[in-house]
C-alpha cells in the first residue's frame, strides 16, 4: 500500500489542502453555524483560503509533522484531530472512525514509535511528531509480517477494525507483551471487533511475534 | 467542539502564567479531548504542558518515589521502581484503560481525570456537577455503576481512576506549581467530596499544576496488590476495586492500607478495615472479619446495592492475595 499523495514535497502554507471536497465545505460551513456536532466527522478542518475567510472564529495554528516518513506543513484549525487530518486532509483512509471517543481503537496509529488513538490527539499538539499509519507499514508487494498474518490466520470478517488491530498489534509486539495468548487479549484489549474475530487476531500476533 | 486558542508552554512558570489567566491545562488529553468533542468541557485556551520537563522518576531522601506529573500511566507502570517498590501502583495502571490510552494519559491528568457518569457526559441531561443547581438524572436514572460513598443529594458520581485508589491507600502526596509559588498537599485533600458543590473536584488553585506525585517510604517489608472487579475481562471502568498493602513482620501485621475505587465519589480509604488488621496475625477468618466492614457508611441507589457485598468481597479477596504473599 502506497500513500495516494502524489506530491512529495511539503505543500506551502494555506495550500495544504486540495480543491475543498463535500465535505470540507460542509465542515467549513457547519463551523461558522457554530453548531456543536458531538463526534461528528467535522470537528475542524485544515484551510484553503476562502475557508480561512469564512471561518475567522475557528482558531488556526501551523504545524509541521512527518507522516509515513513524508514531512508535511499544514494550517489547522485548532480542533482538527490527528485521524481527521489523516483521513480528510492526507486521504489516508486506512485509520478508521469508529467511536471517535477512544473507545474502539479502530482510529490508532504509532506516534513516534508508540501505538495511540489518533480519535483522541489534537494534530496541533504535533508539532515535529512522526505518525505511522497502517499505510506506512508495508507496500502491496511487500505487506509487513502481521498483516500477512492477519490474512494467513484469517484474522476479519468486516475488516472495519483491522487496521487498528494490525497498528496496535505492531506496538504490542513491539512492547514485547505478546508472552503467551492471555497476555496478547489483554493487551490488545483497546480494540475492539464486531464481527468477534478475536482468537484469530491473536493468532496473527503470536504468529508474528514468534518470528521476531 | 467549541473553537479555542492553542498556546504550547516552553517553561513550567511560563505554562503557569498562562493557567492564571484562564487557560486550561492539557497534557495526555484523554479525558479533555473526548470530553470538548461532547462539549461538556468548552475551554477558550488550551495551554499545552506536554514538553515541561516534568518526567522524572526519583528516589527522595527520605526514601519515597517521586513521578513526574508528565510520565505517562505505560512509563509509570513499567519503570522498574514501581514495580519493585509499589506494585500496586503498576498493577492499578495496567488494569486501567488500553495500551492506547495508557501511552498517552499522563499520571497528573490521570487523577485529574472526570467521571464516567452517564449523565455528566449527556449535555441534555441534568447534571449538577457540569452545571450547578440544575439537578441529578443519575439519582433518579440508571445508576448501577454510580457511587456508594461519599454522595450527597446533589451528586453520585464516581471518580473512575484506579491509580488514584493506589495513590489513597499509600498517603501519596502532589506536588504542585502555581502563581504563589509551589506546595505540597497529601493526595487524600487533593480531590473533594461533592456535597453541595459537585462542581468543585479539587483543591488546586487557580492556575496550580501538579508537577509529582510522591509515593512515601513506608515500613517495610511491604507486600501490595490491585484487584479490580468489572462487567468485562479488560478495558473497562471497575465496578468494584481495591487496593491493598501490607506491611507484616513476625508474623503480625504491622500496618495495613486499604482502599476502594469503584464505589466512592472519591478513591475511598477504608480506615475500618485497616484497624481491624492492624496487629493481627493473617488468618482466613482475619480477612473475612476485616473486610466485613468494607461498606460501612454506604449509602446504595435503586440499581448498585450488589455493591455493597461485591465491595466486602472484592476486599476480602485481596486481602487474602496480598496476605499470602507478606
Amino acid at each position: 500500500m502506497s500513500t495516494e499523495l502524489s506530491d512529495s514535497a511539503p505543500p506551502p502554507p494555506n495550500e495544504a489542502s486540495p480543491a475543498p471536497t463535500r465535505r470540507t465545505f460542509i465542515a467549513t460551513t457547519t463551523a461558522v453555524g457554530g453548531v456543536a456536532i458531538a463526534g461528528g466527522v467535522i470537528g475542524g478542518s485544515i484551510l484553503s483560503e476562502p475557508e480561512a475567510a469564512a471561518a475567522t472564529a475557528a482558531p488556526t495554528s501551523r504545524v509541521a509533522l512527518s507522516v509515513n516518513g513524508r514531512r508535511h506543513t499544514f494550517t489547522v484549525d485548532n480542533r482538527t484531530s490527528l485521524l481527521d487530518l489523516l483521513r480528510e486532509h492526507l486521504e489516508l483512509t486506512g485509520s478508521k472512525k469508529g467511536c471517535n471517543a477512544g473507545a474502539c481503537g479502530a482510529c490508532t496509529v504509532l506516534v513516534d514509535g508508540r501505538r495511540v488513538n489518533s480519535c483522541l490527539t489534537l494534530a496541533v499538539r504535533l508539532d515535529g511528531a512522526k505518525v505511522t499509519t497502517i499505510e506506512g507499514i508495508g507496500t502491496e508487494d511487500k505487506l509487513h509480517p502481521l498483516q500477512q498474518a492477519f490474512i494467513d490466520e484469517d484474522a476479519f470478517q468486516c475488516g472495519y477494525c483491522t487496521p487498528g488491530q494490525i497498528m496496535s498489534g505492531v506496538g504490542c509486539i513491539e512492547e514485547g507483551h505478546t508472552g503467551s495468548p492471555d497476555e496478547i487479549r489483554e493487551w490488545m484489549s483497546g480494540n475492539i471487533c464486531r464481527c468477534g474475530c478475536y482468537p484469530k487476531i491473536v493468532r496473527a500476533v503470536e504468529q508474528t511475534a514468534g518470528r521476531k | 467542539m467549541h473553537p479555542f486558542t492553542y498556546t504550547q508552554a516552553n517553561d513550567a512558570r511560563e505554562a503557569v502564567g498562562a493557567g492564571r489567566r484562564g487557560g486550561r491545562y492539557i497534557a495526555g488529553g484523554t479525558t479533555l479531548v473526548d470530553l470538548m468533542r461532547e462539549t461538556v468541557e468548552r475551554p477558550d485556551t488550551l495551554v499545552d504542558i506536554s514538553r515541561l520537563p516534568l518526567r522524572e522518576f526519583n528516589v527522595t531522601k527520605r526514601g519515597g518515589l517521586r513521578i513526574g506529573a508528565l510520565v505517562t500511566m505505560s512509563e509509570a507502570a513499567a519503570h522498574s521502581k514501581v514495580r519493585s517498590l509499589f506494585p500496586v501502583v503498576s498493577e492499578a495502571l495496567e488494569l486501567s484503560a488500553s495500551a492506547q490510552l495508557r501511552n498517552m494519559a499522563t499520571i497528573g491528568g490521570n487523577i485529574m481525570q472526570r467521571t464516567r457518569c452517564t449523565y455528566f457526559r449527556d449535555v441534555t441531561a441534568d447534571c449538577n456537577k457540569r452545571e450547578p443547581g440544575s439537578g441529578c438524572a443519575a439519582r433518579g436514572g440508571v445508576n448501577r455503576a454510580h457511587a456508594i460513598l461519599g454522595t450527597s443529594e446533589s451528586c453520585v458520581a464516581t471518580h473512575p481512576s484506579d491509580v488514584a485508589v493506589a495513590f489513597a491507600a499509600l498517603d501519596a502526596q502532589v506536588h504542585l506549581l502555581g502563581p504563589d509559588g509551589e506546595r505540597t498537599v497529601p493526595f487524600l485533600d487533593l480531590l473533594l467530596r461533592p456535597g453541595n458543590t459537585p462542581n468543585r473536584e479539587h483543591a488546586l488553585r487557580h492556575g496550580e499544576l501538579i508537577t509529582a506525585v510522591e509515593l512515601p517510604a513506608l515500613p517495610r517489608p511491604l507486600k501490595s496488590g490491585y484487584l479490580k472487579v468489572r462487567d468485562r475481562q479488560s478495558y473497562e471502568f471497575a465496578l468494584t476495586s481495591a487496593a491493598v498493602a501490607l506491611n507484616v513482620s513476625g508474623g503480625v501485621i504491622r500496618e495495613a492500607r486499604v482502599a476502594a475505587g469503584g464505589v466512592g465519589t472519591v478513591p475511598w480509604r477504608l480506615r475500618a478495615v485497616e484497624r481491624a488488621l492492624a496487629g493481627e496475625r493473617p488468618s482466613d477468618r482475619l480477612w473475612s472479619e476485616a473486610a466485613a466492614g468494607s461498606a460501612e457508611g454506604a449509602r446504595p441507589l435503586k440499581h448498585n446495592r450488589f455493591k455493597v457485598d461485591l465491595l466486602r468481597r472484592t476486599v476480602e479477596r485481596q486481602l487474602r492475595t496480598v496476605g499470602d504473599m507478606a
